[in-house]
């Protein structure tokens, strides 16, 4: 069935199963291939996006269920050509390594800055302990989130 | 395993890959080799009329230069350190430099497999001497230009100078003359006192589009007509199909087919959600075959009972000897389970058959052993499958086996002209085979009258990885004794033996091989012997480790850094592991303390000896990540058989190590000017151990078993 979701900024108009996750529809009919697939199950959240600011797993989020609420991915972080201070933290402290579960990371990370600006260490520990990372990176994530946040690396 | 060692292994491993690759006896009609077309690239690639002065460098007129790497990025940061030595002896400005992966060209490149920690150690000299030759045909090129002897030509980052004339010309208006000027074949080395990158802290050239989204992996592929596939496989290893009915999955929307492969049943679809459903729709039954038992209890009950009838592997003097007649000595049993490879990325790869060959899309370690897969399924010549290597979400020694080659290539065998993108789920990932093999260790130990260790005796049954590549040396796979066979502790008394199983479980090399094991029951074993002698752990080792001097080394960086002696928080101890492997030494302390029941680690301090360090940055960044990689095996790590079928399945049921676990790490790179050794792997053995020291000096109890349960 048709579906019309307003995507980092643009409406896109998809053909879609209802119960199709939010994350094939961005991936493979929109193409938008910067959320990435890790587990399907909510486990990894490599899928991490934002609705209407807030973080999802886009593999838990129907098409039918999503609405009119504003979708933002890894690609709509970045605005006017402007990465997120988040993504150039994530430069300084040159944290990816394989980078397929950064994507997530990022706007798992972005989503706690947005509620908590300034999170202590626990703080971050808590908010990023659901994202997985195979290659260990985490000691350099939470780097990134204290330069991100004006904090001491 | 030396580099060669693990390079001649993969190099037979097409042929050994057996049972997957089975023909099709299709042909190619057409011999000439395909042109690749312009499909995806892992990172936008400029497209400007660059001259390629040889396989690994293209420089463009506007001074961009392009390093084409011919090993695979998974992470290990493998792009940039090649760059860095190629950038090195070409004299080029590092702002101007960029990297992406080469094609599969055995021709220009060679066997083309990464693994083994092997990529830097291996091509130390060949990196070198390409980046210097590709810079005096710069200069001839300029000499040439300018009327002058080439003498008196010298470079500067990025452009030929002639000092007497004040001239000077940018490599980028050079190149297309360059091209034609004649490499020398032992082009003058640049002085490592004067090198301007190697050793220097240097950020990643692929972590832009890695936070941006941009960066395209082997999932991300797209291209016209692109079809995706999910494949329901046998669930016992030598199952077959029974029956099927695909008829619910034929309607399920978005299915296009149901095709039987050897395989197994493959649903393609439009997209990769209709493919999953279309799969849970199919009514299909197995033959289980002749696994259907297959349970863990009978593999370790295997291991136990084969371990102390195995070949010598080595005997110093007389262990046996010594521990009957030592007063104080001390057995203990280890033992570790399977564990797959879990990259981030599922599996993943895409294929289009044509009558000419094939094209492939992927991140693959090996693009070689894709290149004679493809031969053997679809009967043509291996420089007719043209092999695209994109990003890999993690390889880990997964992505270096072909099995998900064989199977995209038997699905678009099927739907010639159209590609087809094999997806796995997480679950396929996770049971899909291929495990870093279990292992069972008897260790006996005995002490002289001081207490200090001199005989040490290791009987080790595990897996081979080795036996289909063909016939054991002396019926010893060394993948599963590294790291004993070696022992590095100068005992009179040394003896080990190896013991191979016949099991059906199909393993596979898995981030530092045995040494992912072999590290933990050597030095555990060894704190446990300092235990019954009452020595302090670091004492016994810098006394055993008496000619290591590289050992010592990084013994001694480690634990000055972490403290070694000093008092800590109640609760909280320190355990100490050293090993080497793939060319490197590392040295851990791990501070570790209980909570609710579990070891929680605070802090590792790490210290590796390299030889030559080419990017300490991300020597740096691979310590941490075998770290936490060693730790989510020590930790979690466990496949389990019941039934014939692989117990675990997504990262609930298989899980991995997460922020709240992560200790903080410190890394010391040694400074040496030895040839570069490994990198990727080397920082995960002693992780476990390390560990498990610490947990013996906290509680007086060793840890038998991995991954670690308290009582």
């Amino acid at each position: 069935m048709a579906y019309s979701i307003k995507v980092n900024g643009t409406s896109h108009s998809v053909d879609a199963p209802d119960d199709m996750p939010l994350l094939w529809v961005l991936r493979d009919l929109l193409g938008l291939t910067g959320t990435k697939y890790g587990c399907g199950i909510a486990q990894c959240r490599s899928c991490t996006v934002h609705l209407d600011g807030e973080a999802v797993q886009a593999c838990q989020v129907r098409i039918a269920d999503v609405g009119t609420r504003a979708v933002t991915t890894i690609e709509g972080l970045a605005s006017a050509g402007t990465l997120h201070a988040l993504q150039q933290a994530w430069i300084a402290e040159d944290v990816a390594q394989c980078g397929w579960c950064q994507p997530g990371q990022i706007m798992s990370a972005a989503s706690l800055l947005a509620k908590t600006p300034h999170p202590t260490d626990a703080q971050i520990d808590e908010a990023m302990s659901g994202n997985i990372c195979r290659c260990g990176t985490y000691n350099r994530i939470r780097r990134a989130v204290r330069r991100a946040a004006g904090g001491t690396p | 395993m030396t580099a060669l060692d693990r390079r001649t292994f993969l190099r037979i491993s097409a042929s050994g890959a057996g049972g997957l690759l089975i023909g099709f006896g299709l042909g190619c009609k057409d011999k000439a080799k395909p042109k690749p077309s312009p499909g995806p690239s892992p990172s936008p690639t400029p497209t400007g009329d660059g001259t390629e002065l040889n396989g690994w460098i293209r420089i463009d007129p506007d001074d961009t230069v392009t390093m084409i790497v011919p090993e695979a990025e998974m992470g290990q940061g493998i792009l940039t350190g090649v760059a860095m030595i190629l950038a090195e002896e070409l004299d080029a400005d590092w702002a101007t430099v960029r990297a992406e992966h080469a094609p599969a060209d055995a021709a220009t490149y060679g066997r083309q497999s990464t693994g083994g920690s092997t990529s830097t150690r291996a091509n130390w000299d060949a990196l070198r001497k390409t980046g210097a030759a590709a810079r005096a045909m710069l200069i001839a090129a300029a000499a040439r230009q300018w009327g002058v002897p080439l003498a008196e030509c010298d470079t500067e980052p990025g452009k030929v100078v002639h000092a007497g004339s004040g001239r000077s010309e940018r490599y980028g208006a050079l190149a297309a003359a360059a091209v034609h000027e004649t490499p020398p074949d032992e082009p003058p080395l640049r002085d490592p006192a004067r090198y301007r990158l190697i050793g220097k802290p240097t950020p990643r050239l692929d972590q832009r589009p890695k936070v941006t989204g941009e960066a395209v992996y082997g999932l991300d592929v797209k291209l016209p007509d692109l079809r995706v596939a999910m494949l329901a496989r046998p669930p016992t290893f030598g199952g077959k199909l029974a029956t099927l009915d695909a008829t619910a999955a034929r309607a399920v929307p978005g299915v296009r087919d149901v095709v039987e492969v050897p395989a197994g049943v493959a649903v393609i679809a439009d997209h990769t959600w209709a493919a999953m459903k279309g799969r849970d729709a199919l009514v299909v039954t197995w033959e289980p075959g002749p696994n259907a038992g297959l349970s863990t209890e009978q593999v370790s009950a295997t291991l136990r009972e084969l371990a102390p009838g195995g070949v010598v592997v080595r005997a110093d003097g007389d262990a046996a000897k010594a521990i009957a007649a030592a007063r104080t000595k001390v057995t203990a049993t280890y033992e570790v389970p399977y564990l797959a490879h879990a990259t981030m990325e599922p599996l993943n790869a895409t294929a289009v058959v044509r009558d000419d060959g094939a094209e492939l899309w992927l991140g693959t370690q090996a693009p070689s052993n894709v290149q004679q897969t493809g031969a053997e399924i679809l009967g043509c010549a291996p420089d007719q499958i043209a092999v695209h290597t994109m990003f890999l979400g993690g390889g880990f020694g997964r992505r270096s086996q072909v099995d998900y080659v064989a199977e995209v290539l038997q699905i678009a065998a099927k739907t010639k002209g159209t590609p087809i993108k094999l997806v796995w789920s997480r679950e396929d990932d996770t049971r899909g085979g291929y495990y870093r093999p279990s292992s069972l260790a008897l260790c006996e130990g005995a002490l002289d009258g001081d207490g200090w260790p001199v005989a040490w005796r290791q009987q080790i049954a595990s897996p081979s990885i080795l036996e289909r590549f063909g016939p054991l040396p002396k019926g010893i796979d060394d993948t599963a004794v590294e790291g004993v066979a070696n022992l590095p502790y100068a005992l009179p008394h040394v003896h080990v033996t190896y013991g191979k199983p016949d099991l059906p479980v199909t393993v596979w090399f898995w981030r530092s091989v045995g040494s992912s094991q072999n590290a933990w029951s050597t030095e555990h074993f060894l704190d446990e012997l300092a235990h019954a002698g009452g020595k302090d752990p670091v004492e016994v080792r810098r006394r055993l480790l008496v000619d290591k001097p590289r050992h010592r080394g990084v013994l001694d960086a480690a634990v000055e850094r972490a403290g070694w002696g000093t008092p800590l928080p109640a609760g909280r101890a320190r355990g100490v592991a050293v090993h080497e492997s793939f060319g490197s030494v590392v040295a851990e302390v791990a501070e570790v303390s209980i909570e609710t029941g579990a070891p929680r680690v605070h802090r590792v301090v790490c210290a590796i000896d390299c030889g030559r360090p080419i990017n300490p940055e991300q020597i740096e960044a691979q310590m941490e990540s075998a770290i936490m990689y060693g730790l989510s095996a020590a930790m979690h790590g466990a496949i389990h058989f019941k039934d014939g079928r692989v117990v675990e399945g997504n990262f609930d049921t298989y899980p991995v190590v997460r922020m709240r676990e992560a200790p903080v790490i410190e890394t010391i790179v040694l400074r040496g000017d030895a040839p570069p050794g490994g990198v990727g792997e080397p920082g995960l053995p002693p992780l476990a151990p390390a560990v498990c020291n610490a947990l013996l000096a906290l509680t007086g109890k060793p840890v038998r078993s991995l991954p670690i349960r308290l009582a």
